[in-house]
């Protein structure tokens, strides 16, 4: 019997009972789109945190307050008092590698144009911050060394908020209020566009580091969340995170063997991170697939052996007609198989389209590689051969007149 | 000789009884052979065909078929003996459900010597039409009369130019008319050099074979 033959009549089976077939596949179905639909928006999010860290200027190195075992910047940034902008100066002074520093603080407002208003972040940088993420403005004026000595309320917009605040209007030159405090408007930034999960890079406004600490935030004090730093060359990364360390130990004056008091990451580190989550995330997701491809191929099972009881007749008959076992156990795989497979086809359309559902409705990156849904699509066959097998062989195993005498 | 039986028997095993169905048949069937098979009811008489068949083994004796013998062929080995040298007629038709006409007939072809689509088509069409049945084609079995259902099976039996007929009580599920319609094919057959082997219990159908062999308690008499 040819394959093409077998083919078909376990198509035509199936078809016989296509809500049946429908409903077994489920699981298989079920199972393939939610792997599908997460691999792809995993996937694009992680290409994405990539893509955007390598925008971010490769050459990245951030310190940041408080020691890394005591947790202290992922217990939020900028609660300890121990990193200064001096801190950052030194570190331009003294370290060959480092090509130019920003010390960065952190917070948020509502800014106000005329009657809009809206809600984000703001960021206090210094000069070097632009050209330490590379980040260009697309009209206006940066910020001058004067306007981080004099602390005067200046601002530069993010593509974002000028899209919310001003309709048609440049808003270079403009007045706008932070804290019901006016800001004049001296730049506006280009378009980063959205980083990975969704989180805008756009929505944002930079205000001299000094403006940010002395007005918004009222503080005589210099300490930043984050000093962000960029190197000459990723070459002598392992020198210049030695000075750093060094510069920032001995300024303050840290005893030997005493634990640093902050925490020097670069893009490496990050990298490395964002790698070890999403193999993390791999592991989870086949964890997820295979227990429901068994939960899928268990009902597979469950159906053909009633299939093979029901047909018993049939068997007897193919039998009867010169089928071998052979025949009847290709017959019933087949089927088990096209029955899975077709189920894992369902379920790659399927998980493809909620990706691009999601993607769409919450313009999160996706990426769909043909590897994952070629792997998806043999997990499924797998699954086919493997549950199929068991009522394969029963049917095989049936006697051509006793199955013939069958009721 | 077509078929030597000697000394079969069968004993089936209910539990701790045996119930010899077989005892002890030793027959032979010449080629072009006509036989018909009677007896009452629980005689042995479908388990003599179906043995004949090489649907059922014998649990003893010896069975040659065409000079080769039988009893020590692998199940795969039986598997090509009923397709390429019987053709079954049932009682009950044993058509697939669901399935037209021309696809009940072309069923032994797919395990059988390969041959392309058309060559099945040409094959079955030609025995539909002998038939009579050209115009009912695609007609599944729900759709055909009993007299029409049963020509198909033999139009299925058939289709791989076997030298041997099997039928257990071909007419029992039909009418008078249907059931002489069934044996006139049967002659035509025979006629053309088919062995035929019928089991019946109507006087007027086994008066169609050649000879009549007469069973009681599994015993040929
Ligand atoms: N699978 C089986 N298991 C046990 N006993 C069986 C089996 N098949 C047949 N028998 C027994 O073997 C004997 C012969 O049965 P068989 O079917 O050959 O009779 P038959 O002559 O064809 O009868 P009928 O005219 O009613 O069809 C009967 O006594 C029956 O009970
Ligand atoms: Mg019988």
């Amino acid at each position: 019997m040819n394959a093409v033959v077998t083919v078909r009549i376990a198509m035509r089976a199936l078809q016989r009972n296509k809500g049946r077939s429908l409903l077994t596949a489920l699981g298989i179905i079920i199972g393939i789109a939610a792997v599908i639909a997460v691999v792809g928006v995993g996937q694009g999010a992680s290409v994405s945190m990539k893509d955007q860290i390598s925008t971010m200027g490769s050459n990245l190195v951030m310190v940041f307050p408080g020691s890394q075992r005591t947790g202290g910047f992922r217990g939020g940034s900028g609660t300890q008092q121990t990193l200064t902008a001096e801190d950052g100066d030194a570190i331009l002074k003294d370290c060959p590698y480092v090509a130019a520093m920003s010390p960065i603080v952190r917070t948020g407002a509502q800014i106000v144009y005329r009657e809009n208003d809206w809600a984000t972040s703001i960021q206090g940088i210094g000069t070097g911050y632009l050209p330490v993420r590379s980040w260009d403005l697309a009209s206006g004026e940066p910020f001058t060394e004067n306007d981080m000595h004099t602390g005067v309320r200046v601002c530069i917009l993010g593509q974002t908020v000028v899209d919310q605040l001003f309709a048609d209007d440049d808003p270079v030159g403009k007045m706008v209020r932070i804290r019901n405090m006016s800001f004049r408007v001296i730049g506006v930034l280009t378009r980063k566009g959205s980083a990975a999960f969704g989180q805008d890079q756009d929505d944002t406004i930079l205000v001299p580091w000094t403006t940010t600490r002395r007005v918004l935030q009222n503080s005589p004090f210099n300490n930043v969340n984050q000093l962000l730093i960029g190197l000459t060359s990723m070459d002598t990364l392992a020198q210049a995170r030695e000075d750093i360390a060094g510069i920032l130990r001995q300024r303050h004056r840290l005893a030997p063997g005493a634990e640093d008091d902050f925490t020097v990451i670069d893009m490496t580190e990050i990298t490395q991170t964002i790698t070890k989550v999403s193999s993390l995330m791999t592991v989870l997701l086949a964890v997820i697939a295979s227990i429901s491809l068994v939960v899928g191929g268990i009902g597979i099972m469950n159906i053909m052996l009633v299939s093979v009881t029901e047909r018993t007749r049939e068997i007897g008959l193919r039998m009867a007609v010169g089928a071998r076992r052979r025949d009847i156990l290709l017959q019933f795989l087949v089927e088990a198989v096209a029955l899975a497979g077709a189920g894992g086809i369902l379920g790659i359309v399927l998980g493809i389209g909620a990706a691009l559902t999601v993607a769409q409705v919450n313009h999160w990156p996706v990426l769909i590689s043909p590897g994952s849904v070629l792997l998806a699509l043999s997990f499924s066959a797998g699954v086919g051969v493997f549950f199929g097998f068991y009522p394969a062989w029963r049917a095989a195993r049936l006697s051509p007149i006793e199955s013939l005498r069958h009721e | 000789m077509l078929i030597e039986l000697r000394h079969i028997s069968k004993t089936y095993r209910v539990g701790e009884i045996d119930i010899p169905a077989l005892r002890d048949v030793t027959i032979s069937i010449e080629r072009g052979g006509f036989l018909a098979i009677m007896g009452a009811s629980g005689s042995g008489k479908s388990t003599l065909l179906n043995v004949l068949g090489c649907l059922d083994r014998p649990t003893g004796g010896e069975y040659r078929l065409d000079g080769e013998e039988v009893g020590r062929l692998s199940s795969d080995a039986l598997a090509r003996v009923r397709n390429r040298k019987m053709g079954f007629v049932f009682q009950n038709f044993n058509l697939l459900t669901r399935t037209s006409a021309l696809e009940n007939v072309e069923l032994p072809l797919y395990y059988g010597i390969p041959c392309t689509r058309e060559e099945r088509r040409r094959k079955a069409l030609a025995l539909l039409d002998r038939v009579g049945l050209s115009d009912r084609i695609d007609h599944h079995p729900s759709q055909l009369s009993g007299g029409q259902q049963q020509r198909v099976a033999i139009a299925r039996a058939l289709v791989n130019d076997p030298p041997l007929i099997l039928a257990d009580e071909p007419t029992g599920n039909l009418d008078s008319r249907a059931g002489a319609d069934i044996m006139r094919i049967f002659k035509e057959l025979n006629d053309e050099g088919i062995t035929l082997i019928m089991v019946t219990h109507e006087p007027d159908i086994a008066a169609c074979a050649k000879r009549t062999i007469h069973m009681r308690d599994g015993e040929v008499t």
